[in-house]
């Protein structure tokens, strides 16, 4: 319990990010009207796409020898860049519709 | 310096995300809110691949190994995503959500791999595992939920499903808390847990019925959102923190906005008891009255001589890739000073808003679409409506019969229109699996067929009218 706390303090602004993002995300959503969910729904899923930094860093720190970190960082990124393009062209799509009414 | 301009990427990153989010929650200035998110992203990644230094200052290397993932990532999401049908949206999103929740469970691997074990840093294993769990049960739901909607994959259910799932989870969670705390390295188990991930992914997804799956979706959505701050947690990286725990939390509310829209719970959802069309079967078992068809030419003259008439699009619209014939049927009546106005479910289609994105596809205009209150309010002075493709969202046992698995979602209530017309493939039952009462109504008439070729055959009847 002591240790849970020491690592919650040692933290404290990733938790206090934590909490206000949560916070900020149910506040931003909450008024969105109902046609613009999908498009909402694709948008959000692009900027989880976020986590391409994370594979960038894994894939730039990696060791030339260490083949697992290589490969699979490599993977990682392919992937990550998959989720941030694609969330944000399909996302563009959508909404390029929607500018066409009058 | 260097530190700080990265500093400063990750919060100009961390604000577009939210003004994106924001803005993307308004018809006006959507577009606009995702090219800021786009942008805000693409300063970040940058930042990091320039500027991020480890804590003993090493910048990255192996650039040949990142460009080359991103080149290829970029040029095969674009082409994906500008060639993919309208109708195959939904499918594309899990797709690539999919794509984010391997991401962030392959990071957590190498984070695994690569830590030292020193006694009483359980907690910070204990994150790097949370990815892993979340991100993989996100991979592989989204996979077999794209399968789903693509048609490859079919529900399965198996008996004692919910306690086997539930099972399943708990020992993977098990393995992870065991894995947490026991101190050092163990790359046996992790993997024996990473397939567990899995099999509880596909698990998860695999007994819920099609028709959910928009809130599956989101739900995943949602997931890779946490998994990707778990991510950010691990490198004490604040924009993937904001980033991932926005999606999440934003994530969770849609998602729960979905199942209200449905009247239903999330759990309710997850143990999936309906989608597996078990109660297929019409709630009361009472022999129903006679349904009546109406001819092409019949529906033509009816909508020709309506002061107001208002199609219902469902489904079977998308299907049928319908919306371009449809929106010609409302610009030719409207020439001969028809009204014509488009009632839309809110979880009409496949996902919520799906049907406005197709209909914004075909150049209707978007003040004719009425959301559902507004609809309501109109379909008693209505003269004609026609539903396309739809069944469960305009059917009156969700009014008045509590046996009903759908009794108490809101619906269109277009029976209270002068006269409706049902464009419908056949008298199968819609994806709840429950009778329509409204086929039977003395004001309803059906009008068999595929919903493109119908509606192309009524335009050509209400031309020549």
């Amino acid at each position: 319990m002591e240790q849970f706390l020491t690592f919650l303090y040692e933290n404290k602004e990733m938790v206090f990010i934590i909490i206000l993002s949560v916070f900020l995300g149910i506040e931003i959503i909450s008024h969105v009207p109902t046609v613009l969910h999908t498009p909402l729904m694709s948008g959000a899923n692009a900027i989880h796409g976020v986590v391409i930094i994370g594979a960038i860093i894994v894939m730039g720190s990696a060791e030339p020898s260490n083949y697992l970190a290589l490969i699979l960082g490599f993977l990682a990124v392919i992937l990550g860049t998959l989720n941030v393009v694609g969330g944000f062209v399909v996302t563009d799509r959508m909404l390029e519709m929607f500018k066409k009414k009058k | 310096m260097e530190n700080s301009i990265l500093w400063l990427t990750y919060i100009a990153g961390s604000i577009t995300f939210i003004l994106g989010l924001k803005m993307l929650s308004h018809p006006e200035s959507a577009r606009r809110g995702n090219l800021v998110a786009a942008g805000g992203m693409t300063l970040a990644i940058l930042g990091t691949i320039f500027l991020y230094q480890d804590s003993e200052g090493n910048k990255l290397h192996n650039y040949l190994w990142i460009f080359g993932g991103i080149l290829i990532g970029t040029i095969v999401g674009t082409m994906a995503a500008r060639r993919v049908k309208m109708t195959a949206m939904p499918q594309m999103v899990s797709l690539f959500n999919g794509m984010g929740g391997a991401c962030a469970a392959i990071i957590s691997i190498i984070e695994y791999q690569h830590h030292h074990f020193v006694s009483g840093d359980w907690n910070i294993v204990g994150v790097i595992l949370a990815g892993l769990l979340i991100g993989g049960v996100s991979f592989a739901g989204s996979m077999i939920a794209f399968g789903k909607l693509n048609g490859n994959v079919t529900d399965k259910v198996f008996p004692a499903q919910s306690i086997i799932n539930m099972l399943v989870l708990l020992l993977t969670v098990g393995v992870g808390i065991y894995l947490t705390f026991l101190g050092e390295q163990n790359m046996m188990v992790l993997y024996i847990m990473i397939a567990m991930c899995l099999v509880y992914g596909v698990l998860f997804v695999m007994p819920i019925g099609g028709a959910d799956m928009p809130v599956v979706i989101s739900l995943l959505n949602s997931f890779t959102g946490v998994a990707a701050a778990c991510a950010g947690f691990i490198y004490n990286n604040q924009v993937m923190l904001t980033g991932g725990i926005l999606v999440g939390s934003a994530g969770t509310i849609l998602t729960i906005l979905m199942c209200r829209a449905m009247n239903r719970s999330l759990l309710n959802v997850i143990i999936g008891n309906f989608g597996g069309g078990s109660k297929a079967v019409s709630a009361d078992g009472k022999e129903r009255g006679n349904i009546k068809e109406i001819s092409l030419s019949d529906a033509a003259v009816l909508l020709s001589y309506s002061k107001k008439v208002m199609i219902v699009p469902g489904y079977g619209l998308a299907v049928a890739q319908a919306q371009h014939t449809v929106h010609e049927l409302e610009k030719l009546l409207e020439e001969k000073g028809v009204e014509v106005k488009y009632a839309i479910h809110p979880v009409a289609g496949r996902m919520p808003g799906h049907m406005n994105v197709l209909l914004a596809e075909a150049d209707v205009s978007y003040d004719k679409l009425l959301e559902m209150e507004a609809a309501n309010a109109e379909f008693a002075t209505t003269d004609a409506v026609i539903v396309i493709g739809a069944n469960d969202v305009v059917n009156p046992a969700a009014k008045k019969d509590s046996s009903s698995p759908i009794y108490g979602m809101p619906i269109l209530e277009v029976e209270q229109a002068q006269n409706v017309i049902v464009m419908k493939r056949s008298m199968n039952a819609g994806y709840a699996g429950i009778e329509n009462e409204l086929f039977y109504e003395p004001r309803t008439r059906m009008l068999f067929g595929d919903a493109k070729t119908s509606l192309q055959k009524l335009t050509t009847e209400v031309k020549a009218n």
